[in-house]
């Protein structure tokens, strides 16, 4: 099996994965959590992360802050599969005496900081990333946050403030599936050019037009790394939201729509 | 009362950096971040610890985020801006990655507010700050620090290196008169008592201390004594101490530089009397009312809102009286007769 083959095999578990989940506990908000899948696949699977499941706040990890914690149900097979928890703790979603919420906290194993909150990643991301540069530990911080989240201002004042510090051990992975709770992010308060809007603020930025290719995400994790600009990484990946499920994909105002168990079945039969 | 030695007066925030100062030659584990808010003794750590200062400029909230980003690295961080905006324009974020952070991840904060009360004189109401009592202590895991000078801001420095959490100090930005020197100055307890009463204890903090010290000794020469209590650890005091201390009174004065009734030291002082069933009468001394856009000196001001030394004095003289022995006797002979 090729590297590209092992990352589209595990992005198609982890896809599975999270539509059973969200059959067993459809209170989850599934739409937001289909469209990040190949970029925690790249960064968990891809060797971009270094990480000890055994020991989840080894000094040696790079850290990755999950900024869209609601978006985030696809971490819980990624972290279960990788042995940061029992993979049966996957049955135990949103019920009584599990940690596995409806968002994400860091009672959970591989989880960092308080997410679903938005607009908080990129700040923390940034004090963490100067924290190790100061101490001269040389690790990577990634911040991956939903395109939505960036009407946060408090974003912005990270972006202004990881720039002025260079902080090139800072990357921050925007899943851009451009729409948020009500509708699409361009008919409300558009993000149009975010790229540029990164590089205004000092940034380099790579746009990722295929977003659910776990290839052309890898190449672009990977260029930030070997970069010597020394300056913070934007890589803004288009995703779709509530990718391949019909009635969500790409689907305005599927937020928090849930997805008949009927319709998960045959999914999941349909494919295999 | 006051100790014996003349102590002369300092701002707060230059007592607490200078106490900063000193130690972050030491521990190198100290990380002091601004939101371009100075003071002289902030000059000397730049210059000195360029390595561990950071101005992130006019930004509150990104303030909070980086600072709990050092603290999540292993750094015991201390945060400085204008109280109001150091509590409230980033309060979300003291929420999530500080109090609610804290629960899961050891880390250590210590917010420094500085400008609490009325001290931004002529500022008006952006820079004043009634509001920070009533929504810190909204937050578990807040540890809320509020000393009445700069004796006590100092002696902060220590606890803040020696206690793990998230913090907040609470300073004045005017200087005041010294109320304690270093050897008569004693965190511990987190109250101190500056003079013993007959019926009323005044139990004030931050600038009110001074203001109930004043109205003891008016109240003293009228022949009514009032005891006079310093509450500077609004979240940590010694409840035991403190309970056997107000054992002795009929009742208790709150006195603080905030909006009365409105979940400042008056709800936490009502909150505690009754969690620890205290035979106590109270009564609050706050600032009444809504914003206020007057100019005048901080005393004019109080004297507006009802805080001023003479609205105080008429204020206790009047619960003093309302709880005298003569009283009392009708109250039991009206309760005795009842039966």
């Amino acid at each position: 099996m090729t590297e590209t083959e092992f990352l589209e095999t595990k992005a198609r578990w982890v896809w599975e994965e999270t539509l059973r989940i969200h059959r067993r506990s459809a209170e989850t908000r599934v739409a937001s959590s289909l469209s990040p899948i190949e970029i925690f696949v790249v960064l968990y699977y891809g060797g971009l992360l270094r990480q000890d499941p055994a020991n989840p706040r080894w000094e040696g990890r790079d850290r990755c802050i999950i900024s869209k914690g609601h978006g985030s149900l696809c971490m819980y097979p990624i972290l279960a599969d990788l042995g940061f928890f029992p993979i049966s703790l996957l049955e135990t979603v949103c019920r009584r005496g599990s940690y596995l919420g409806g968002i994400p906290d860091p009672v959970i194993p591989g989880y960092e900081t308080v997410n679903g909150s938005l607009g908080h990643g990129a700040g923390v991301g940034s004090g963490i990333a100067l924290a190790l540069k100061r101490r001269g530990i040389d690790r990577q911080v990634y911040v991956v946050v939903g395109d939505g989240e960036l009407h946060e201002g408090a974003n912005w004042e990270a972006f202004m403030f990881a720039a002025q510090h260079r902080l090139d051990n800072l990357t921050v992975i925007v899943d851009n599936n451009q729409i948020s709770m009500l509708g699409r992010t361009d008919d409300m308060v558009s993000h149009r050019d975010l790229g540029r809007k990164f590089e205004a603020f000092g940034w380099r930025a790579v746009d990722v037009p295929e977003g659910h290719s776990v290839n052309a995400i890898s190449h672009a994790l990977r260029e930030c790394r070997a970069c010597t600009a020394g300056v913070p990484h934007a890589v803004i990946v288009n995703t779709v939201k509530g990718h391949r499920v019909p009635g969500l994909h790409d689907t305005p105002l599927s937020h928090v729509t849930a997805i008949k168990p009927d319709l998960i079945d045959q999914l999941l039969n349909l494919d295999k | 009362m006051t100790a014996g030695t003349i102590v002369k007066p300092k701002a707060m925030r230059d007592a607490l950096l200078e106490a900063l100062h000193e130690a972050m030659q030491t521990d190198p584990e100290i990380f002091f971040v601004t939101a371009d808010f100075g003071s002289p003794m902030l000059d000397a750590i730049r210059t000195d610890h360029p390595d561990r200062f950071l101005n992130v400029g006019i930004a509150e909230q990104n303030l909070i985020n980086i600072s709990a980003g050092l603290a999540l690295e292993g750094f015991t961080v201390f945060s400085y801006a204008i109280a109001p905006f150091i509590t409230m324009r980033c309060f979300e974020q003291i929420r999530v990655n500080l109090a609610l952070l804290s629960e899961v991840r050891s880390i250590n904060v210590n917010l420094i507010g500085v400008g609490t009360g009325y001290s931004y004189v002529v500022s008006g109401p952006t820079h004043q700050c009634y509001e920070d009592l009533t929504v810190m202590r909204g937050l578990p895991n807040m540890q809320i620090l509020s000393p009445s000078d700069h004796i006590a801001a100092a002696a902060l420095a220590a606890r803040c290196l020696a206690r793990s959490g998230p913090k907040y100090l609470r300073l004045d930005a005017q200087i005041l008169p010294a109320l304690y020197d270093q050897s008569s100055f004693a965190l511990d307890e987190g109250f101190r008592v500056h003079a013993k009463g007959e019926r009323v204890c005044l139990v004030a903090t931050a600038y009110m201390v001074h203001t109930a010290l004043k109205v003891a000794k008016i109240l003293g020469a009228k022949g009514i004594s009032v005891g006079v209590i310093d509450l500077f650890d609004i979240t940590g005091f010694d409840e035991e101490k403190f309970s056997t201390l107000l054992g002795d009174y009929a009742g208790v004065v709150t006195l603080e530089e905030g909006f009365v009734g409105r979940g400042g030291l008056d709800a936490m002082m009502f909150d505690w009397v009754a969690r620890r069933g205290l035979p106590l009468r109270i009564r609050n001394v706050g600032v009444s009312g809504g914003y206020r856009f007057e100019l005048g000196t901080r005393e004019e001001l109080h004297e507006l809102v009802g805080i001023g030394i003479e609205a105080v004095c008429s204020a206790v003289a009047d619960f003093v009286r309302s709880l005298s022995p003569i009283l009392d006797n009708s109250r039991s002979v009206f309760l005795g007769g009842d039966k």
